[in-house]
């Protein structure tokens, strides 16, 4: 069944994936392409795929998926993969596809599914999420921008920070406070909203590593429908946490290292040469470096194990997603630092020039990689998660 | 857990109440108080045999059952959560797998049915340093009219005392350090010329130096072809690696419940440590190392099963990643439990020496990180 299954993927990738497109580079933004030619590939092989339902080809296809298994899905991916190309639509989606689709489709009302889903499925509407505020951060339950009802809908007033593609979105989901008498986790709730109003306005944040898709959003009586409340009234924090876990679950079921990149131990060789036997000269980076692949074997083998035994049905997956939050990081991080350091003073160049396009490349993504451990719940936090949640260690004692 | 079979499941289950009925921890300290140079007690060697785990890599057609390294790492993973010591790693999987690789039909009618029956206990006869290096194998094996005869001496050899026959890596050609000119040999514990100390070691477990003075052996005796044994000492380490590193997952894993169970139960300063973010935050360290590390040993039993040619690689990396989870796990046993962790009494200490020995054997992490660097080209 699968074998039939794959071979129709296939067929249908190879007759319908533009050549124009093949090795294009991809990114959240669309196709990173002056040419025309490719930029109308890139168009038309996202309709067809939206056409196909396999923007989000897991959710039913009423909200403009394709009703796939997750193993389905991954077939799906792995044939675009194998064809030199990518499933673009999760990217425009924003935060769509992979984090608000699936919690409105776990929380939201029949209405709310069919206005909001397709659009995300389709790629033809980006969503961000306004979670983290400057003073809202590991603590996020302390957020205070407030959401009150009129009669025309709700009203929203305060500022979010790290509101990820917030400039380029055209919806938002944000966590607001509905009820200030409450304990701080019973009065937050979840709204949906258009960023198109004069009550928005969102400034980029520039990161260590320069140009950044991060944003500092600020409402200021901006506007929400009455119908646009995610979940139950004051319910929020249930929501969000749902939303998290997707969130955790969408960073870390991709490897981390793509197989596409030449291998680390190559750059080293080709950087600090070799001995007379071939082995990487200098000793003490060679087995830092065995060290960090074999630590991101143990990473990507953890990941199959994983899946496996969710097939099996023998373990909740979310239990697991902090643990490999986390190893992402790790792995992640020490790969960014390695690649620097073998670069030597070649890889600490600041604007390009003097550096080849990989050194600057390289330089970006290390000091980029920062934010691994600091979003989507930092390093601490995951810690926090992995001893209460999965260990049953009792609550920190510290209460803020 | 990989997806089991029911019959894996089944194994794994009676693995688990059997350890923890007849042979748990409390039963190898027994053994290590009793100064028995056997290294095992021999009423549980039996009862393991009679459940057939002496026979799991042991074709039909001698007496096993064939079912395989996955299935044999279910038994190994609670024989090390209880320190459980016995021939079985030494014997049904190391000499057996020897045998599988090298020995021809004659050589596996022999002993195999004995691996099974639990009668043989063969064991490998390889270091001569402290450090564990095959290539440097300076052992020699001179030709002798028709056989060959044995000058040296082994030493950190498992279950050496108890073994009924070693299989003898020797040098017929060049010198230490050379890839070329090492061959195993079959031979038995008997033999004139063979004498073995017991080495007491922290563990308490059965390790011997065994001389060899002008042994005389037939040309019978040679397992596999002359002079390039290396690569099959290799294939049959790497089965031994990853097995031992399930044992030593099981090991860790057990040492990590035991803290687990103290950080929800001691309490200090009127709350219970758990509480503590410090505490809790090492336990999640644990936690993820111990779940990487069983991806790594499950993969590479399930690679040993499937004939893969990542073997190699799969049984540095889960010899590694292993033993750095063991390596800490151990450590922060004893730390986390404070006070009583470091008496006699408490069983920390047993778990940290035998920690120590078996990260030691076939490989430390500095090896097995050498090597798998060398696998991978660099």
């Amino acid at each position: 069944m699968t074998g039939e299954f794959e071979a129709k993927v296939r067929d249908w990738v190879a007759d319908n994936l533009p050549q124009a497109l093949v090795g294009a580079h991809i990114d959240m933004y669309g196709v990173a392409s002056d040419d025309q030619q490719v930029k109308d590939a890139f168009g038309l092989w996202r309709a067809r795929l939206a056409a196909q339902g396999w923007g989000a080809p897991t959710w039913p296809r009423e909200y403009g998926g394709a009703g796939l298994t997750d193993a389905e899905a991954k077939i799906v991916n792995r044939a675009i993969a194998r064809a030199g190309s990518m499933n673009p639509i999760p990217y425009l989606s924003g935060m769509g596809v992979t984090m608000v689709g699936p919690t409105l489709l776990e929380y939201g009302t029949p209405e709310q599914k069919a206005r909001h889903l397709p659009g995300m499925a389709s790629g033809e509407v980006r969503w961000c999420l306004g979670l983290s505020e400057p003073n809202a951060g590991s603590d996020l339950a302390s957020l205070t921008t407030s959401a009150e009802l009129d009669e025309q809908g709700w009203v929203l007033n305060g500022q979010k920070a790290w509101t990820s593609g917030a400039d380029k979105s055209q919806w938002c989901g944000v966590l607001v406070r509905t009820d200030r008498n409450a304990a701080k986790r019973d009065g937050i709730s979840f709204l949906m909203l258009e960023m198109d109003q004069p009550g928005i306005e969102t400034r980029p944040i520039r990161l260590i590593a320069g140009e950044s898709p991060f944003c500092e959003t600020f409402f200021t009586n901006a506007r929400a429908r009455k119908d646009d409340l995610l979940g139950k009234l004051n319910d929020g924090w249930s929501v969000v946490k749902r939303l998290l876990q997707h969130e955790r679950q969408s960073q870390t079921n991709t490897p981390v290292t793509s197989t596409s990149a030449e291998p680390l131990q190559d750059i080293a060789r080709r950087y600090r040469g070799t001995g007379a036997d071939g082995m990487l000269a200098d000793a003490d980076l060679r087995s830092r470096l065995a060290d960090h692949l074999m630590d991101a074997a143990a990473h990507e083998l953890t990941i199959a194990r994983i899946i496996t035994d969710a097939r099996g049905g023998n373990v909740e997956v979310s239990a697991t997603a902090s643990i490999l939050k986390n190893s992402a990081t790790d792995v992640a991080q020490t790969r960014a630092e390695l690649m620097v350091e073998i670069m030597g003073n070649q890889g600490l160049g600041w604007e390009p020039g003097e550096y080849t396009e990989e050194e600057a490349r390289a330089v970006r993504e290390w000091l980029g990689g920062k934010s691994m451990s600091i979003y989507g719940g930092s390093y601490e936090v995951q810690k926090n998660i992995i001893s209460k949640n999965i260990l049953g260690l009792p609550e920190t004692t510290q209460k803020g | 857990m990989a997806l089991l079979t029911e019959e894996q499941t089944l194994i794994k289950a009676q693995a688990n109440a059997w350890v923890i009925d007849k042979a748990p921890v409390s039963s190898f300290r027994a053994l290590r108080d009793s100064h028995s140079q056997q290294g095992f007690f021999p009423e549980i060697w039996q009862a393991m045999v009679d459940m057939g785990w002496s026979g799991i890599l042991v074709p039909q057609q001698h007496g096993g059952s064939n079912l395989g390294y996955l299935t044999f790492g279910l038994i190994l993973e609670q024989l090390g959560r209880q320190l459980t010591s016995s021939p079985l790693f030494s014997s049904s999987l190391v000499g057996a797998s020897a045998l599988l690789a090298a020995g021809n039909a004659a050589q596996q009618d022999s002993l195999l049915p004995g691996i099974a029956s639990g009668s043989a206990i063969v064991t490998l006869a390889l270091d001569e340093s402290a450090q564990h290096s095959p290539r440097h194998t300076a052992l020699q094996a001179g030709r002798n009219g028709e056989g060959f005869v044995l000058d040296g001496t082994k030493t950190f050899v498992a279950e050496g005392m108890g073994a009924t026959h070693y299989i003898v890596a020797a040098r017929v050609a060049g010198k230490a350090g050379d890839v070329q000119g090492i061959s195993l040999f079959l031979v038995a514990a008997d033999a004139a010329g063979i004498v073995r100390t017991a080495l007491p070691t922290i563990d308490s477990r059965d390790y011997a130096r065994v001389t060899f003075s002008n042994v005389r052996i037939p040309t019978t005796a040679l397992l596999g072809s002359p002079a390039d044994g290396l690569p099959v000492l290799e294939a049959i380490l790497d089965r031994a690696c990853i097995g031992l590193a399930t044992e030593m997952l099981g090991t860790a894993s057990q040492g990590f419940d035991m803290t687990l169970d103290y950080l929800k139960t001691r309490r200090q300063f009127g709350k219970v440590i758990g509480s503590f973010q410090a505490l809790g935050h090492r336990a999640a360290a644990l936690y993820s190392l111990m779940e990487q590390s069983r991806s790594c040993v499950e993969a590479a039993l399930q690679a040993v099963d499937a004939g893969a040619d990542t073997v190699p690689e799969m049984a540095s990396l889960a010899k590694c990643q292993v033993g750095k989870f063991l390596f800490l796990m151990s450590n922060e046993l004893i730390q986390i439990h404070g006070g009583i962790g470091m008496t006699d009494e408490f069983d920390a200490g047993l778990y940290l020496k035998r920690a120590r020995v078996l990260e030691a054997s076939f490989g430390n992490r500095a090896y097995h990180r050498d090597r798998y660097a060398r696998l991978k080209g660099f």
